[in-house]
């Protein structure tokens, strides 16, 4: 363990008092996703377990799961592929130093280090050949150096020496990218630094006539809810990646959370951002809630994806705590009706503060995850749901497909607007089907990354990812998608017919933002993470020939770049390059996504 | 040159196809009337939501697409939506099917008892049939039959009902509607009408492009049309259809289904029903108005005998591997797709290339029977004024001869290799007695006769087609050099492009293919410049330029009548030709009867408009002097080294 942490651990201490932030790379998974101390695993009865404290389903059986993974892929307990137990140092190349930029950043007093973990756990996203890799005990280009500024000041200094000494930047916030964004690019010759905004996790400022707050941006979502949350405030910002992910990583691939609806997107939420660019700071002089002074230079700066400078502080809206907040869940009798449902609720204007919907698939791996019940009568209870549903309603089991709600505000309010929304659902076959349901598959957003490092263990591995489309494309897109998904595996030579599934997560006036989930069972492939690439590529491609996105919210990386010219137009392309021409002439900030 | 990638010698001997069974024999071992009752349960398509007639109809009338377009006309004619939409239910009224199960099981009894009297065997390939089920199971699929005959539609259903395969809906011209009773019945087994033409009819072309798309992309039945258009009375394949195609198209590049399957299927007649009646039609005799007593006079075909009937299933073609890399389907995302709008150059182009792929894929699956052959030599003989007949002998051994050749180009030939070739020719003979014995006689008998032989020749010309186009460049060259034949073969391919289906752009595959066959059979040697014919190649050689010839010596007598002409209205243009044409064949200037025939006529004067050497002036046909585009340079230079050759006269006008 490197004597860095320590130190950094004394200074969190020191600088969240009574706060249970600690340094999250001791806490978490080298090569996978999230706290080491939670994980799915089969036990020795061989039962699917989640073992931890931390969430609701930590310490739980899931007796559904074992049938379900060797239905649905083929998987088999016998079959184990298991992960490098630890990260071998040696198999870490040697840091690229550049010996003047040491020298002078230690006359700083800015933390740093060259420490093969510390490089390799900044090395990455999670992206799926990311993680197979490091599972493998594989490693590529790492950083050779991590910086730990602790406030914009160290930021502009770590800035100016790096544009001084030539060395390439890296911003690095929780690390959870979809997009090989954190990935070193390879063809890079010069010192590569993380910057690790880690350390700046503070609400500077609390304004509460304007409900605004003025943040750091190294701060991640969990710790910035629960601080406001002591004030009786919140933000609503709530990606599935929260747990872990940054303030400034929200603005740089400009983030949507699951409660949009109420309280917006990252575009949405932010005030003012100020931003540490080689060129100098970039920032408003006044904080007014619209302008009109030319392009807003802020939509510069979101999504651009470390490719410009370091977000350093962020002004964000607030909102007071939601007095009440009542889960929901509506079944369909299919996709379709499920659809039009979604449709017509964006139409009238009054989505709950999250309403998803997934498809019979994932209705069924949802179930597959129900824990284990305690008592006869809820079992009871669930064998009549299911009676009355598939047997009384006619429902079939096949094609059914359930809506998860979240309606927050005063009681009254949402207790007005849950019946409205369940009339609606009425109108298009939709029953009303408990708000326990609905609990559970908000629950389930957040172990469900957790699920891929077990599908690792077995010979599985899988992916989501997203897109936007107009209302009009919704349920072609999730047909053709998912049926290129599966012709793709057949063509690939995967021997059992992949998990193809999807959901809509978002809603909006003009469209729809659908997540899709893919996941195979590779025994007899000898290169599995390519044949993965390659499906991932042909159902991007099938995404963009059929009017969706190159992205919602995951961004595009180096992961999408080869599709940007087509998304924006050569001339839009122009336009970024120049921008970056002008702020960043010698590409300090080298990681090549975007562009 | 992308395509030129794509293309790869496969060695037509090579090809695989499967083994057929004849459905007619377990008909004449048990009861029709139980066939007709047998329970029928296909396999629909998995995406399938089940509906009726009449809720189809309504999807139609309730689609943004149609209703989109009612709004329009309803601006521009100054007509309420209803009035608009009245109109609109009225066309779909006249135009829908009307599928039932009961008139089927009418059709199959009497069919049953009709194609038994007809019919020696009614053959078809069950491993085609197995993929048929599968595609329908699996995605949308459009049935694409050659057609020679009437038959053919009844012909399918009749099959796919014996195999319990999912009935399709068929579009029909109007014609058919004509006759009262059997149009009602063709529509309540599966028929929908579409009227001839409806060029500039909005909401015509909008009720009926939704209406195909909407039992397409519901997987309601399978969509059969005849790419052709209408039937080949020549034999030859016709150029392709494209607005049908395009309709089917249309739900896969707008994303509205994940892919559709085009089954090519080839049916090949041994005689056509209307063989004399093509014949007739061609030399001028006007076709009867279909109509119900018409058929009934029919009747006396029943007393012959039409041997046997070969259908082939062919693999189904995919639209979504078609469409891979060559269509950006995301030309659609900007313009809400209910929205009509003209397909783009790539669109058209997609489709025209799709639609010359599916037709040769028809001709390739085409079964040949001997008779085929035979009438090639036959008609080579009589073209030579050969007038005391042949010594059966000498006949069989060409016909062997030939039967070798077509084999080595990939012929799917069914001759019967057990039985010795002299019996195979004389019952082959027999079967046609009534075209063989060529007698002396009036020109337009005789011509009935010959245009009947050169039906059944044709069935084999797509197998020789390309080779017969570089013998004939190869005899016309002044030299061997490559370069040189290369021009002349793409010359003539390209004047030929109406008359047979040569995919547009894909000269160089052709030339490539024409040669690969030619040196492969030993009859040339090629290399880097040069071509020459081999010592045993001259005998295919002078096979191959003879089948080229007709046409080509047609073509020149179209050029040259029309060199003669000032001006003339369309109308007046076949009549005239053909008058032009008869006096050159009764002063022995010209050797060729079958020029006489129609097709080749208008084949020739599209190709000449298409080429820019004549042009139409408001319904007016003539030689324009003023307009000399290269296309016409060029062909002044064809028809002189042609005639250097001493074919024809010197052409002298122009």
């Amino acid at each position: 363990m490197c004597c860095l942490c320590n130190t950094k651990r004394a200074m969190c201490l020191l600088t969240c008092g009574q706060s249970i932030w600690v340094c999250l790379q001791e806490i978490m998974k080298w090569n996978g996703w999230g706290y080491s101390d939670s994980k799915f695993l089969y036990n020795k009865k061989g039962q699917a377990e989640f073992t931890g404290k931390r969430y609701r389903l930590s310490g739980m059986i899931i007796p559904g799961l074992r049938e379900w993974m060797e239905s649905t892929f083929g998987a088999n307990l016998q079959h184990k592929t298991p992960a490098a137990p630890i990260l071998n140092s040696s198999a870490v190349q040697p840091p690229t130093l550049n010996e003047a930029f040491l020298k002078e950043l230690k006359s700083t007093g800015i933390p740093f280090s060259h420490d093969a973990e510390d490089r390799v756990f900044r090395s990455h996203g999670h992206c799926l050949h990311e993680i197979f890799a490091l599972r493998e005990g594989k490693i590529g280009r790492v950083p050779d150096l991590v910086v730990w500024p602790n406030c914009h000041n160290d930021v502009v200094k770590i800035v100016e020496l790096a544009c001084k000494h030539n060395v390439c930047l890296m911003p690095y916030g929780g690390g959870t990218s979809v997009s090989s964004a954190l990935e070193c690019p390879p063809e890079e010759t010069r010192s590569i630094v993380s910057l690790d905004t880690s350390q700046m996790n503070r609400i500077l400022w609390i304004d509460e006539k304007n409900l605004t707050a003025h943040v750091e941006a190294g701060i991640v979502g969990q710790d910035l809810e629960r601080l406001l949350n002591e004030s009786g405030y919140c933000t609503g910002h709530e990606p599935d990646s929260m747990e872990f992910s940054s303030l400034g990583g929200w603005v740089a691939t400009r983030a949507s959370g699951m409660k949009k609806n109420i309280y917006g997107n990252i575009e949405d939420l932010v005030v003012h951002i100020k931003m540490v660019t080689p060129q100098g700071v970039i920032e408003k002089s006044c904080q007014g809630p619209r302008m009109s002074t030319g392009p807003d230079v802020h939509h510069f700066i979101m999504g651009s994806e470390g490719t410009l400078g370091v977000v350093t502080e962020v002004t964000m809206k607030i909102r007071p705590m939601p007095e009440y907040q009542k889960y929901g869940s509506v079944v369909f009798p299919n996709f379709e009706m499920g659809v039009a449902c979604l449709r017509e609720v964006a139409r009238q204007r009054c989505a709950p503060a999250s309403i998803r919907l997934m498809d019979n698939e994932q209705f069924k791996f949802g179930h597959a995850l129900k824990p284990q019940v305690s008592s006869i009568f809820t079992s009871f209870l669930d064998g009549l749901k299911k009676f009355y549903i598939t047997k009384f309603k006619g429902f079939d089991p096949n094609r059914l497909c359930v809506a998860t709600l979240l309606f927050e505000g005063d009681r009254e309010k949402v207790l007005q607007h849950e019946k409205q929304v369940y009339d609606i659902a009425a109108k298009f076959g939709g029953l009303a089907a408990g708000e326990d349901n609905g609990q559970r598959g908000y629950m389930l957003t957040f172990v469900i990354a957790y699920l891929r490092d077990l599908g690792m263990d077995y010979y599985v591995i899988g992916e989501s990812f997203e897109t936007s489309v107009p209302w009009d494309r919704v349920l072609d897109i999730c047909r053709n998608v998912k049926a290129r998904i599966v012709r793709e595996c057949k063509d690939k030579g995967v021997q059992f017919p992949p998990l193809s599934t999807c959901r809509v997560t978002q809603t909006y006036d003009a469209g729809a933002c659908v997540y899709f989930y893919f996941a195979f069972n590779y025994r007899g492939l000898s290169d599995p993470v390519h044949v993965y690439e390659q499906v991932e590529h042909a159902a991007r491609e099938e995404i963009l020939a059929n009017g969706g996105s190159l992205s919602h919210h995951h961004g595009v990386g180096k992961l999408r770049k080869e599709w940007m010219r087509e998304t924006i137009s050569s001339v839009g392309m122009g336009m970024l390059r120049s921008v970056k021409d002008y702020v960043d002439p010698n590409n300090i900030f080298g990681n090549r996504n975007l562009l | 040159m992308a395509s030129e990638a794509v293309y790869s010698h496969r060695d037509p001997m090579l090809k695989k196809r499967d083994d057929f069974e004849d459905i007619l024999e377990e008909r004449r071992n048990s009861s029709d009337l139980r066939y007709a009752l047998k329970c029928y349960t296909p396999v629909l398509y998995k995406g399938l939501t089940p509906c009726k007639v009449s809720e189809l109809k309504q999807m139609v009338l309730q689609s943004d697409q149609l209703g989109y377009v009612i709004t329009q006309v309803s601006k521009e004619k100054g007509m309420t939506t209803d009035e608009v939409t009245g109109d609109a239910a009225a066309i779909l009224e006249e135009m829908a099917q009307r599928l039932q199960l009961s008139t089927v099981r009418f059709f199959a009894f009497t069919l049953s008892k009709v194609f038994k009297t007809l019919f020696r065997s009614i053959c078809v390939n069950e491993e085609g049939l197995q993929r048929l089920q599968q595609a329908i199971h699996n995605h949308p699929v459009v049935l694409l039959p050659s057609h020679r005959s009437y038959m053919d539609f009844l012909l399918m259903s009749y099959i796919l009902y014996t195999y319990d395969l999912a009935l399709p809906v068929i579009a029909a011209g109007m014609d058919f509607m004509g006759m009262k009773v059997v149009g009602e019945m063709l529509r309540m087994s599966g028929a929908f009408f579409i009227r001839r033409s409806f060029g500039g009819d909005k909401l015509y072309w909008a009720v009926f492009s939704e209406y195909v798309k909407i039992m397409l992309k519901n997987g309601y039945a399978p969509v059969e049309f005849f790419l052709e258009g209408t039937r080949s009375r020549t034999a030859k394949s016709l150029t392709p259809k494209l607005g049908l195609l395009n309709i089917v198209m249309d739900p896969f590049l707008k994303g509205e289904v994940f892919d559709i399957s085009l089954v090519p299927v080839s049916i090949s007649y041994e005689r056509t029903l209307e063989e004399a009646l093509y014949a007739r039609e061609l030399l001028g005799v006007p076709k009867p108005k279909e109509s119900t007593s018409g058929l009934f006079k029919a009747r006396k075909i029943l007393s012959e005998d039409y041997g046997s009937i070969h259908v082939y299933f062919g693999q189904p073609v995919s639209v979504r591997s078609l469409a891979e890399s060559r269509v950006n389907r995301s030309q659609f995302n900007l313009i809400p797709r209910h929205i009509p709008t003209r397909p783009s150059e790539e669109i058209l182009s997609f489709v025209n290339d799709s639609a010359y792929r599916l037709v040769r894929a028809q001709e390739e699956n085409m079964v040949l029977k001997p008779w085929v052959l035979l009438a090639f030599v036959l008609l080579q003989k009589q073209a030579a004024e050969d007038k005391q007949g042949t010594a059966l002998d000498e006949f069989t051994e060409q016909a062997v001869w030939l039967r070798d050749l077509s084999r080595h180009y990939g012929a799917f030939l069914h001759w019967p290799d057990h039985i010795p070739p002299s019996e195979v020719v004389s019952s082959s003979l027999s079967l046609h007695r009534g075209l063989v014995r060529i007698s002396e006689g009036r020109l337009l008998n005789q011509a009935v006769v010959i245009l009947s032989c050169v039906s059944y020749r044709n069935q084999a010309l797509n197998v020789f087609i390309r080779p017969a186009l570089l013998a004939s460049a190869i005899h016309t060259a002044a030299s061997n050099r490559k370069q040189e034949i290369y021009n002349g073969f793409s010359f003539l391919r390209n004047m030929f492009s109406n008359e047979f289906i040569l995919c547009p752009g894909a000269t160089v595959q052709d030339f490539e293919e024409a040669c690969y066959l030619l040196v492969k059979t030993g009859a040339l040697q090629i290399n880097q410049q040069e071509v020459l014919i081999t010592e045993r190649g001259h005998r295919t050689l002078a096979f191959l330029t003879s089948v080229l010839d007709p046409f080509l010596q047609g073509y020149q007598v179209v050029c040259r009548f029309l060199c003669e002409e000032d001006c003339l209205t369309e109308k007046q243009f076949i009549p005239a030709v053909r008058k032009f044409i008869i006096k050159h064949l009764l002063t022995g200037r010209l050797r060729y009867i079958e020029v006489l025939s129609s097709d080749l006529q208008k084949n020739a004067l599209a190709a000449l408009i298409r080429l820019g050497a004549v042009q139409k002036i408001k319904g007016y046909v003539g030689f324009t002097h003023l307009r000399v585009p290269l296309e016409t340079t060029k062909l002044f230079s064809f028809t002189l080294f042609i005639s250097s050759k001493n074919i024809l006269p010197l052409l002298s006008v122009i």
